[in-house]
């Protein structure tokens, strides 16, 4: 792995002079998601031409703009429809999608679980910030059980989703938390979630001061930061907590490893049968 | 000269005609999800596409995610299709105007069912006329075409495609259930009696490629993604660049442009069938299986000493004013029947401004309009 994860290789991935300055807030998390992506894509090899980024609506999906790969900034909820599509067209891209934890488990929660289920070739990053940035602040399904937030004045009413749990019923290859505190480790797994075949997902608890921190007792992004060091720990240790210890403690790492064949492999595979047998398709 | 081999000839329903026509124009990619009376396109595309070396057939979990993983494809490279009914179609509007934005070539076949809402799932209708042309939000041209008969449903999906590629947009085929659930004897055409069209492709080098810029045509050339031009696209009112923009000069300019590739070529979009209308005093104006009765009725007026004639619309969208313009000015009485409250009249009226007698003809209850009842109203007058 490289030793270089400075500026230096992130500028080679930047598209100099054409859109910035950026849109995000300063102290958002979501620069540090890029710059991991960036990092392990440069690590792992791949050329710039045959990426696709295939981004939502909302802060998460204005990051595709500044990156020099094939960027796709699709509609809100849907980028992992567009996604499939791209990779059955053409599996030899490295198909990586960016979405808001209210684009992939909202509106898209629908297309997130059908496509872990098909085992699609495709990284899904969700950039989990706990609510909707973009829109001003309003309640997802990521937001904690009595937090604040514009469409929830007296405290969040409904529980929110585990998205670690949700992707593994549906059968996604490989799941995945990491936190923008946690970078080194981030990194490691994106490597991983980017260089396997099959549905890879990788939720990454990234702070929205702005919107979030403000109504939840977090003054500044430092003191959000401090929050995501304390509260995620490592899979391994969070599992031997006692029950009690749990509260408020938020478990990362790798969830889920299988090696099944992305639904393009089993695709070709079938038309390959066909072929063999040489019937004519017309 | 050899002699030339006969034309294959094939027993087919409408939707099946569908999918040999899309076949021949080189669609390799369908997503869909199953809704009646549109179903056997995708059963059908289900059997076939896996057959080619390159065929890709996909069962997606609604329409909105079909629209999405066929607009994915096309980027891609792919030549594209999916097709569904009423309420699948209103499930597609967002990605439709994505698609329009965007300029992704693909073809959306909406075999209408009575509505609105779950309706009239087996029944023939035509209630999705306006919904073709106005579905989805914002200013923005749309390309409608129908078919009303099986063999015109194998020709208007071959045309589809080569419209949707040439000025790269979606283009949108409405069919409505008789037509599509028709079974007739069709011919296949020979390879070298139909012209099939790609989206043309940049030739310069990357850096040089602007992907949203005007051109003689108007319209851009699209590589397939991973050719070596990087790009973003994106559905916001973006520059020549593909970055999103809100410079009045620049949101001016897309839009203008999106309009303008439709506009400068209305006289190979609109298609229209014209019989009998020189000096007709009375004309039909019809689409889609109502077009069939109308024909059946204007011959018989015809044997009866009337002058009538029938102008059939193979384009609905950009409404083939011109030819309209041209019957309007001479005919005394324009009639125009069809399966719902009046979704084209209004157009005939529109270009009318008063000239002619309009005359309506309008079922919503399911059943098909036959040519006794245009028949009854041409002897009117
Ligand atoms: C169909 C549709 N509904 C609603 C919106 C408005 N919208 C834009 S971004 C957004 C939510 C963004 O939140 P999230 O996905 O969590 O991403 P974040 O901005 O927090 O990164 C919404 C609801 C939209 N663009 N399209
Ligand atoms: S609103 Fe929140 S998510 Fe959006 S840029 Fe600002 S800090 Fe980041």
């Amino acid at each position: 792995m490289s030793e270089f994860t400075g500026n230096e290789i992130i500028h080679q991935y930047l598209r100099h002079n054409k859109r910035f300055p950026h849109v995000l807030c300063a102290g958002c998390g979501h620069g540090i998601v890029l710059g991991t992506l960036i990092r392990s894509i440069h690590d792992l090899g791949l050329p710039k031409d045959d990426v696709v980024i295939v981004a939502g609506i909302g802060c998460s999906g204005r990051l595709a703009v500044y990156v020099d790969f094939n960027t796709i900034h699709t509609t809100h909820g849907r980028a992992l429809t567009f996604a499939t599509g791209i990779k059955m067209a053409n599996p030899q891209l490295k198909v990586i999608c960016l979405m808001g934890d209210g684009d992939a488990l909202s509106i898209g929660g629908n297309h997130l679980i059908h496509a872990a289920r098909r085992n699609v070739g495709i990284t899904a990053l969700i950039l989990n910030n706990n609510i909707y940035g973009m829109t001003g602040g309003q309640s997802s399904p990521a937001t904690p059980l009595g937090a604040k937030s514009m469409t929830s004045p007296f405290g969040q009413l409904e529980k929110s989703f585990d998205t670690v749990e949700l992707a593994r019923g549906a059968g996604a290859n490989f799941v995945a938390r990491g936190t923008v505190f946690h970078v080194k480790k981030l990194e490691n797994i994106m490597i991983e979630a980017i260089r396997r075949p099959g549905f890879n997902l990788v939720e990454t608890l990234t702070p929205c001061h702005t919107q979030f921190g403000r109504k939840n007792k977090y003054k500044s992004p430092v003191e959000m930061y401090k929050w995501l060091k304390k509260a995620a720990i490592d899979k391994e240790r969070y599992d031997e907590l006692p029950e009690d210890k749990r509260e408020g403690r938020i478990p990362i790492g790798v969830f889920v490893e299988r090696e099944r064949d992305g639904l393009e492999e089993r695709y070709a595979k079938l038309r390959e049968s066909f072929r063999k047998t040489s019937q004519g398709g017309r | 000269m050899a002699r030339r081999k006969k034309h294959k000839e094939i027993f087919a329903l409408g939707n099946e005609a569908v999918v040999e026509g899309a076949l021949l124009a080189g669609c390799s990619f369908y997503a869909g999800y199953p809704i009646t009376p549109s179903s056997e396109i995708m059963e059908i595309m289900a059997a076939r596409l896996p057959h080619l070396e390159d065929g890709v057939f996909m069962q997606m979990e609604d329409e909105i995610a079909s629209m999405g993983a066929a607009i994915g494809a096309s980027m891609a490279g792919r030549k594209v299709m999916t097709a569904t009914s009423g309420p699948g179609f209103s499930l597609m509007q967002e990605h439709i105007g994505y698609a329009v934005m965007a300029e992704t070539p693909l073809v959306v076949v909406n075999v209408m069912r009575g509505g609105p809402s779950t309706g009239l799932p087996t029944s023939p209708a035509q209630g999705d006329v306006q919904q073709a042309r106005w579905g989805t939000h914002g200013d923005h041209p749309i390309i409608v075409l129908s078919a009303s008969n099986v063999q015109e449903c194998l020709e208007m999906t071959i045309t589809a495609f080569n419209m949707a590629e040439k000025y790269r947009t979606p283009v949108i085929l409405l069919l409505d259930e008789v037509t599509a659930h028709t079974r007739e004897k069709i011919e296949i055409p020979h390879a070298d009696e139909y012209e099939v069209f790609s989206r043309i492709v940049p030739n310069m080098p990357p850096e040089w490629y602007k992907p949203f810029e005007e051109t003689v045509r108007g319209v851009p050339p699209m590589p397939p993604l991973g050719a070596g031009y990087r790009f973003h696209t994106t559905g916001l009112t973006h520059d020549r660049n593909g970055f999103p923009t809100s410079r009045p000069d620049e949101v001016v300019d897309l839009t203008e442009r999106l309009h303008r590739k439709i506009d400068q070529f209305f006289y190979d979009i609109q298609l229209v069938d014209e019989v009998d209308t020189d000096g007709a005093d009375i004309v039909v104006i019809a689409y889609g299986s109502v077009a069939r009765s109308a024909e059946y009725a204007v011959q018989q007026a015809r044997e009866s000493g009337i002058k009538a004639g029938l102008l059939k619309l193979k384009t609905l969208f950009p409404y083939p004013r011109r030819h309209t313009d041209k019957v309007l000015a001479h005919a005394k009485t324009v009639v125009v029947p069809e399966m719902n409250m009046g979704q084209i009249s209004r157009e005939v009226k529109r270009v009318n401004m008063g000239r002619a007698t309009v005359r309506t003809i309008n079922r919503v209850d399911g059943q098909i309009v036959t040519p006794s009842e245009i028949l009854k109203v041409i002897m009117q007058g």
